[in-house]
């Protein structure tokens, strides 16, 4: 809502100025988002009329115009297409600032003398309108300094109200606020009400009174249209953002500015029978006032007549009744609209409009005789007429109920920590409108009719903090008993997960949770991820099921800008559609490309592999506790190498993969080496072993190292599990420290190095004991996997 | 016994000029072992009278004792010095960078969701989370937003169908806990949240913490006093802190809070487009509408909530100057966290 604040200042002015006033209005609740001069700062234009125009004898689109200055006539040579004998227009003379800075001197136009400059509205910063000049009213009195006639020296105040306020959305309310925050008394509208000298009315009938409970018509017939509409009324309309249409137009817009109440005029000449208000039927079409065409969707609430709509309730009138110039009679509607039965359904047309934004929020129902009232002294002032009865009508049981709302004063200190004096709390609810009678506890209001935000005790807690200023409300430490919380040791906290990781040399990543469609489909090509009715953009239109859409568009972000080697890691939801419906499941997903350390004089470079990250996982798995819980196999999947990669299993469930990102994807992505992703179940990585101590043995340990040969099908993981199971008790650590394949080794095989250490916790073990637990694993790995021994 | 002396200097010039411990080992024994030729003096003093024995003896014996002190001397400057020698031999450039994998970083906003946490989790409140794509029940109805009201206009809701949104809000979350447990709660809830806005100053994603905390006595005053100090803790400075009244449905009475610039120090700057605040958390008093929907008692409870922009708090804390910068993931953004 903007407001000027000379506006204001007619309702109600305390001493304070503009920036007082703003601020003030802010902290109560009503806060202004900027305070901007209504025009800019210029000096030294007058008004001035265009006595004569003639063309510039050099140039076809210059006039050369003898100008009255009141003092004085001078000449102008002028562009505009308006300009033109008899005009009154502002003239920046010889000497004269313009905004910007920008002085005035005599000059020459293409040979001829000008002595100034006529100006457009623009160029006062009135307007953007640049396309003539300004134009004044016929009476502007030659002369006069433009800014005390137009009385620029005021300011428009923009208030962005919240939905709870429509009771500012006039300058009556806003007054109201003023008047109560300043302790001053707020003038009164005063103004004579038109004699009622025609008995012509218009028949209404509201057939959906629970949408439409009250509905105030009145006749005005015989007016002049022609009549412009005075300039004080426009620059109020101009100050407010509402351009000037015609007088009858422009009184129903200052009646929505001023009280807060949206009008409609119709040209009751073009009116047909009786006005029903009533739902749209099927097949019914509108077109509006500014000439869109709508096919009427059921359940729309709708002002007819008897050829059909001729308004769409709450928020445009219609075309075929609309007022123009040939006008001469007029119907005045002033209505209440249910706010929720009317909320959203401009929206469902693409519309939002002064009207429906205010009876969307809830119009003061009490409002209408008094808007037709002054819009009929306003429009009578202006293009004449004689007015006919007012006419309400009106369903009360379907008018707002606004049962009174009680205020115990010990919830006043609950509530808000501290005491308000009952007479100051009569002061605040009285001066917002509320009528309160104390009671033994405290009092009990009545609610006026245009607060729509008041209906329970905790919404007067509000109005009594508002007004007495919510930073003069005492200030305290919260008082709670001091309870140590449930902290299970096995949960791992994320915090310590991404501490880990960013110790191992990765960055945390934050991607959208929404990604490309195309991109998604080429990770998980057999999901149909959750689609978004409404998506920002086509590449943020459905919800990932994996991380490593939005992971691998960040990996190409960072090497399409010279950063060959990325570590990134994600941890956050993805949305998987199953058989049970949708799964947020909390996951975490690490990438890695380019070289394996940092370039540095100390290491060789060298290209980062699938084990790279594969030990980052695993050191992962390890904070567990429980990385034996754990356990890796070949797999396969979409976008991934075939043969680089894993699938994690957690006790036999599958908890995520690793794997090198597949080399055709990778090169229709743009990424010119080899990219190893790795995503996994939070929860299976968050939930761990309590630590359990076993004792120390004060024996020796025997370390026995065995090679054998296997077929390159065999995994390492197979023999290794194989060895724990048939090594015996004995066995206490079993590493794998070498790899051979190659020449002295049949292409088809390979060869694996195995460090078997041995220990017992109550003796020296003794040769024997150790090789009969190497001669069992021997045995097994040459039964099972039909491994030798290599020498 | 006359050539004592010659001997002695013979001893001495060859311990000096020894270069090894294999030589100066040698040349103990050549004059001082067994068969050495200062031993061989000191056999030979049965041969003089007892009168000449003692003094003879003494002399011997000195000589004796002045090259084992010679060779010992030389032996540990001999030494030293190859220890010196290895010494120097080993010296490296310790100014050359250690070797080894890089430390990475925590995105800045985690890093900025973790120091909220640390400040409310050390009053008491636990961090909970909950699911992002969400029913419209938990995000707007029980939070007092019925259908077509105009706050929903304020979200810019992403849809999913008629009753599913992705969480316009970490509200919903709260709900679910007073729908779980009961009060006394002190709860705040960091996570993602979507909005269908996306501009300069506005990703579709960004992050939220919400808190709630309800008790038997909690009051308007208890939420200004936890606010403003959070604020002050969190930019660690004593800044100025005014509450607004402002409009949420779901709290009754409720404030906008804003802070003194933290770039200008509230002289007006670019920041705070010249005003000397900057708006920073929503909060309020929960509605009893909301309690009602939770089967709260609201006689004897009361609450209050609040909320902030995790972004905007990362953005003032650091001077980032373009909230984008946060998704965008470039690595020479991130690192400098």
């Amino acid at each position: 809502m903007n407001i000027s604040e000379q506006w204001l200042r007619e309702w109600v002015s305390p001493d304070i100025n503009t920036e007082e006033l703003a601020h003030q209005l802010t902290m109560a609740g009503l806060e202004v988002e900027a305070t901007d001069p209504v025009a800019g700062s210029f000096s030294g234009v007058v008004v001035a009329e265009i006595v004569s125009a003639e063309p510039h004898p050099d140039a076809d689109k210059l006039r050369v115009c003898q100008v009255n200055t009141g003092e004085e006539v001078v000449q102008i040579v002028c562009g505009a297409p308006n300009a033109r004998a008899g005009l009154k227009a502002p003239l920046a003379r010889v000497g004269a600032v313009l905004p910007g800075d920008f002085k005035i001197k005599k000059a020459k136009l293409r040979g001829v003398e000008s002595q100034g400059m006529l100006c457009a509205e623009q160029e006062l910063t009135l307007s953007d309108a640049s396309d003539g000049l300004m134009e004044l009213a016929a009476d502007a009195p030659v002369g006069a300094d433009l800014r005390d006639y137009l009385q620029l020296d005021d300011t428009v105040i923009e208030i962005g109200l919240t939905p709870n306020r429509a009771d500012c959305l006039g300058v009556a309310g806003i007054a109201r606020e003023v008047g109560l925050l300043n302790r001053l008394s707020v003038t009164p509208l005063s103004y004579d009400k038109v004699a009622t000298t025609l008995n012509d009315s218009v028949a209404v009938s509201l057939e959906t009174a629970d949408r439409c409970p009250a509905y105030t018509g009145r006749v005005i017939k015989g007016v002049d249209v022609s009549k412009p509409t005075p300039l004080w009324m426009r620059e109020k309309l101009r100050r407010s953002g509402v351009r000037s249409i015609d007088a009858v137009v422009d009184v129903t817009n200052y009646i929505l500015l001023e009280l807060g109440q949206p009008m409609h005029a119709y040209d009751l000449q073009k009116l047909s029978g009786d006005i029903v208000v009533r739902t749209s039927q099927a097949g019914e079409s509108l077109e509006l006032l500014d000439g869109q065409v709508f096919e009427l969707t059921a359940d729309t609430l709708l002002i007819t007549d008897d050829s059909g709509p001729v308004g769409m309730a709450g928020i445009m009138g219609g075309q075929s009744t609309a007022v123009s110039d040939q006008t001469t009679d007029l119907f005045l509607e002033a209505a209440f609209f249910t706010p929720e039965l009317l909320a959203g359904k401009a929206r469902s047309y693409g519309l939002h409009t002064d009207a429906s934004h205010r009876f969307e929020r809830g119009v003061d129902f009490d409002l209408q005789v008094e808007a037709i009232e002054r819009a009929s002294q306003l429009l009578l002032d202006i293009v004449g007429g004689e007015a006919g009865p007012v006419t309400r009508h009106a369903s009360e049981p379907d008018l707002p109920q606004r049962p009174d709302v009680s205020l115990r004063a010990a919830r006043i200190e609950k509530m808000l920590g501290f005491d308000l004096e009952a007479s100051e709390v009569e002061r605040i609810l009285g001066g917002l409108g509320l009528g309160v009678t104390a009671t033994d506890v405290g009092c009990t209001c009545t609610v006026p009719s245009w607060r729509f935000d008041i209906a329970i005790e905790a919404d007067l807690l509000e109005e009594l903090a508002r007004i007495y200023g919510y930073n003069r409300l005492p200030v305290t430490h919260i008082r709670a008993d001091l309870v140590m919380p449930a902290k299970p040791e096995t949960e791992l906290s994320p915090r310590f997960l991404r501490r880990h990781l960013s110790a191992r040399g990765y960055r945390e990543a934050i991607t959208y949770s929404f990604v490309e469609p195309k991109l998604q489909q080429v990770f998980d090509p057999e999901l149909t991820p959750v689609a978004l009715a409404n998506p920002i953009s086509a590449d943020m239109a459905v919800m990932r099921t994996s991380l490593l859409p939005g992971l691998v568009s960040a990996v190409l972000r960072n090497t399409n800008r010279q950063q060959p080697r990325v570590r990134m890691f994600e941890t956050g939801l993805r949305f998987v559609p199953t058989a049970d419906g949708l799964k947020q499941v909390p996951t975490l997903a690490l990438v890695a490309t380019g070289q394996r350390f940092a370039e540095s004089w100390a290491q060789a470079s060298e290209s980062a592999d699938f084990f790279d990250l594969k030990g980052d996982l695993e050191s992962i798995l390890e904070l567990t506790h429980r990385p034996e819980d754990f356990s890796f196999e070949a797999g396969e999947r979409a976008a991934l190498h075939p043969g680089q990669t894993g699938t994690v299993s957690q006790n036999g469930d599958n908890v995520g993969y690793i794997g090198a990102l597949h080399p055709t994807v990778a090169s229709d992505l743009g990424l010119n080496s080899a990219l190893y992703v790795c995503e996994i179940d939070l929860e299976a990585v968050l939930e761990g072993g309590l630590p359990s101590f076993h004792e120390l043995s004060k024996f020796p340990e025997v370390r026995r190292d065995l090679a054998v040969i296997v077929d390159k099908s065999v995994s390492s993981a197979e023999v290794l599990a194989n060895v724990r199971t048939v090594a015996g008790a004995y066995l206490t650590d079993l590493r794998l420290f070498d790899v051979y394949e190659g020449k002295g080794i049949d292409p088809k095989r390979k060869s694996l190095a195995l460090g078997l250490t041995f220990r017992d916790q109550s003796r020296t073990l003794s040769d024997s004991d150790v090789n009969e637990s190497v001669d069992q694993v021997i045995d097994s790995l040459e039964k099972n996997y039909k491994a030798e021994l290599r020498n | 016994m006359e050539n004592l002396e010659p001997l002695a200097n013979e001893a001495k010039a060859a311990i000096a000029a020894a270069q090894d411990g294999a030589t100066l080992e040698q040349l103990r024994v050549d004059y001082l072992g067994k068969k050495g030729q200062i031993t061989a003096l000191l056999k030979g003093l049965g041969k003089l009278s007892a009168e000449e024995r003692p003094k003879a003896g003494a002399l011997i014996n000195v000589v004796k004792q002045e090259l084992q002190d010679l060779i010992g001397e030389r032996k540990n400057s001999l030494e030293s010095a190859a220890v010196e020698a290895q010494l120097a031999a080993e010296t490296i450039d310790v100014t050359l960078p250690g070797r080894g994998q890089s430390t990475g970083g925590i995105h800045p906003v985690t890093r900025t969701i973790e120091r909220i946490e640390d400040f409310f989790s050390a009053i008491g409140f636990e961090s909970v989370e909950g699911p992002e794509i969400e029913d419209d029940y938990h995000n707007f109805e029980a939070l007092n937003i019925p259908a077509h009201h105009p706050a929903r206009a304020m979200h810019d809701t992403f849809y999913i169908d008629e009753t599913t949104v992705l969480r316009t809000h970490t509200s919903p979350v709260q709900v679910r806990v007073m729908e779980n447990e009961k009060p006394p709660l002190r709860i705040i809830c960091p996570g993602r949240v979507y909005r269908c806005d996306s501009d300069l100053t506005h990703t579709p994603m960004f992050h939220q913490v919400e808190g709630l905390l309800i008790d038997e006595h909690s009051s308007f005053a208890d939420l200004k006093g936890v606010v403003e100090e959070f604020l002050r803790v969190f930019f660690e400075r004593e800044l100025q802190v005014r509450f607004r009244p402002s409009y949420f449905p779901f709290t009754e009475p409720s404030a906008e809070v804003d802070i003194q610039c933290v770039n200008c120090g509230g002289e007006g700057c670019r920041v705070c487009s010249q005003t000397g605040w900057l708006e920073v958390m929503g909060c309020g008093m929960v509605h009893p509408k909301v309690f009602e929907y939770s089967n709260i008692d609201t006689e004897k409870y009361s609450g209050f909530a609040f909320g902030m922009g995790v972004e905007r708090l990362a953005m003032l804390r650091y001077g980032v100057n373009d909230l984008r910068l946060f998704f965008d993931n470039d690595l020479r953004f991130l690192e400098q966290f």
